[in-house]
């Protein structure tokens, strides 16, 4: 167990070393000199002198990587070109709008996905299944910016139950908040579903298969027992690890719901700066997104042992 | 039974998609760039079949016409990413070692971001247009080529018949082309399959955020994204782009699962 603790938290290191370099390496390719695209086209020699020295541009390009990965290590991350704002306190507090969506709608389409997905393969190719992997195949194609419009269009303007734009930090007022958070969260629920139900059902119909479920029923386990004591538990294992690419999914793509409901999350945050040239921030964002990426799958698989002890032993 | 109806539903929907396409590459009901400000904002009707929008643009034209970018974009990127990610994890699964740990470990990393956000950064470098577009969803979507052609190429490798190969003389290079890649090719298809569909929805995507194919070139994406101010006094700006993203994408996935379930016989009729 602590082997397989030690060997997971160990082949991160490399990966977060190349994302590093990856994110340094793609904000120095892009074209022109970024201090001349900063500062705009008149700009006297010694602004751009010390902006390129306040950016550690003058240093040779192994130099500064190194100097970066320092200030990285102590959590400095640079200043935003606009607003002079630390780049890290100003991504934190974006992501906490991003995280409680992203979050809140994995939870809940997890709850609803798997017992969907293990009623389907216990029924399997009954007229539920059909239903069950219909609706999920129609989930999975719908994309999720025009079903956020469809509801903003539904519930926002032609029933007027909820609110179209705007957006109250829960620090505030909790339930306003939650008013503002429900149909962006309800909107990835339900594209959410889609994935998960498919995955869920084919876990259960591999275990539904084999030799000890047929053991249970036949020394006479009521057939709910079967289900929740058997097969869900040893379903859910590759489920959970579905899980954690689906965050990584969400947070990638969350820019564009936090586009359709005007909210001032991490994603909004990141194509903010790539308008207006704020290159730190991009900078930040995509490494504190692929960050947090990293870790979220690290988590998954350090507590999918849980689900599936054969994984330490191995 | 079901993988027939995925077949034929699937098939039926991507080729409406791939026809639209096609058709729009030499006629169009109208001009789809053509502003006519007397008709702004016309509800559907027997003239304009899907109404038209705030320039007085023909909706069902420009969508026709976006189902060509977005048809072209997607299939350039599933060729440029399918081509490299080929070569990529056919060198890495055949000849192992050192090579194939430090391509891995790249590839791994760059597999740490999400394939969206991994494209949406080189927008910022190749700048939003359909050629940066098709490049960066393309270098975005190689990792994952890679990984599934070197599983693959890995386990192909071990059967007696590349062994076979191998001992009546055959060199290593001859083996991989003559032997290992074809037998590589129902996985790759499958995954092309599915990543047509990614990038259908990665490209909508990206230009509905306004990084992907700029205006006034329409795409489904672009389109979605001017419809918002007019959502609630023009309503059919924002369904029929979005439903044509829609069925596309089911009809993509539901032929890929057809696919998958034909090639996969462990799954039929599962």
């Amino acid at each position: 167990m602590l082997g397989y603790l030690a060997r997971r938290l160990a082949m991160t290191i490399p990966t977060l070393l190349l994302v590093a370099v990856a994110v340094f390496t793609l904000v120095r390719l892009i074209p022109g000199d970024p201090v001349q695209v900063m500062l705009g086209d008149n700009v006297d020699a010694a602004q751009a002198a010390q902006l390129r020295a306040q950016l550690g541009l003058d240093e040779a390009i192994p130099l500064q990587f190194l100097h970066w990965l320092g200030k990285l290590a102590t959590g400095d991350l640079g200043h935003s070109i606009t607003n002079n704002l630390a780049v890290l306190p100003l991504i934190l507090e974006r992501f906490q709008v991003s995280a409680v969506i992203v979050l809140v709608a994995v939870a809940a389409a997890t709850c609803i996905a798997v017992p969907a997905g293990l009623i389907a393969a216990w029924k399997q190719n009954s007229a539920l299944d059909l239903a069950v992997v219909s609706s999920a195949a129609l989930l999975l194609s719908i994309p999720s910016f025009w079903l956020g419009l469809l509801l903003l269009l539904l519930f926002g303007l032609k029933l007027k139950w909820l609110p179209v734009i705007g957006y109250v930090p829960f620090s505030e007022n909790f339930w306003q908040a939650a008013v503002f958070m429900l149909l962006p969260i309800v909107t990835l629920t339900v594209l959410e579903i889609g994935v998960l139900t498919r995955m869920a059902r084919a876990a259960s119909i591999e275990v539904l298969r084999l030799e000890y479920v047929t053991h249970a029923r036949a020394k006479g386990v009521p057939e709910w027992l079967v289900l929740g004591r058997h097969v869900l538990p040893n379903a859910f294992a590759p489920t959970w690890t579905l899980i954690g690419l689906v965050l990584g999914h969400l947070l990638g793509g969350i820019a564009v719901i936090e586009t359709v409901f005007t909210l001032p999350g991490l994603g909004r945050l990141l194509v903010d700066s790539i308008f207006a040239r704020d290159y730190p921030v991009v900078q930040g964002c995509l490494l504190f997104t692929a960050v947090i990426y990293v870790v979220v799958n690290l988590i998954v698989d350090l507590c999918y042992p849980l689900f599936d002890p054969r994984v330490a032993v191995a | 039974m079901r993988w027939r109806a995925n077949t034929v539903i699937g098939g039926a929907l991507t080729a409406l998609a791939l026809g639209t396409a096609l058709t729009a590459a030499f006629w169009t009901p109208f001009d789809p760039l053509r502003v006519n400000l007397r008709a702004r904002l016309q509800p559907p009707s027997s003239l304009y079949w899907l109404g038209t929008d705030e320039f007085g643009r023909d909706v069902l034209s420009r969508v026709m016409a976006g189902a060509g970018t977005s048809v072209v974009v997607a299939l350039s990127t599933v060729a440029l990413a399918i081509s490299i990610g080929v070569v990529v994890g056919g060198v890495a699964g055949y000849l192992r070692g050192w090579t194939d740990r430090i391509i891995m470990a790249v590839n791994d990393a760059l597999l740490a971001f999400p394939g969206i956000l991994l494209a949406l950064a080189m927008m910022i470098v190749l700048g939003a247009n359909k050629s940066g577009l098709v490049l960066a969803l393309g270098l975005a979507y190689i990792p994952s080529v890679a990984r599934v052609v070197r599983g693959t190429v890995l386990s192909i490798r071990e059967k007696e018949y590349i062994e076979a190969s191998r001992v009546i003389g055959n060199s290593e290079l001859y083996s991989m082309v003559r032997h290992v890649l074809p037998n590589a090719v129902a996985p790759v298809a499958v995954l092309a399959t599915s990543m047509f569909g990614w990038v259908l929805l990665a490209e909508s995507a990206l230009s509905f955020l306004g990084l992907g194919v700029p205006p006034p070139a329409p795409t489904w994406g672009n389109m979605l994204a001017a419809s918002r101010p007019y959502m609630e006094t023009a309503a059919w700006l924002s369904i029929a782009p979005g439903l044509c993203i829609a069925l596309t994408l089911l009809g993509i996935n539901l032929l890929g699962d057809s696919l998958r379930d034909r090639l996969d016989p462990r799954m039929a009729h599962g």
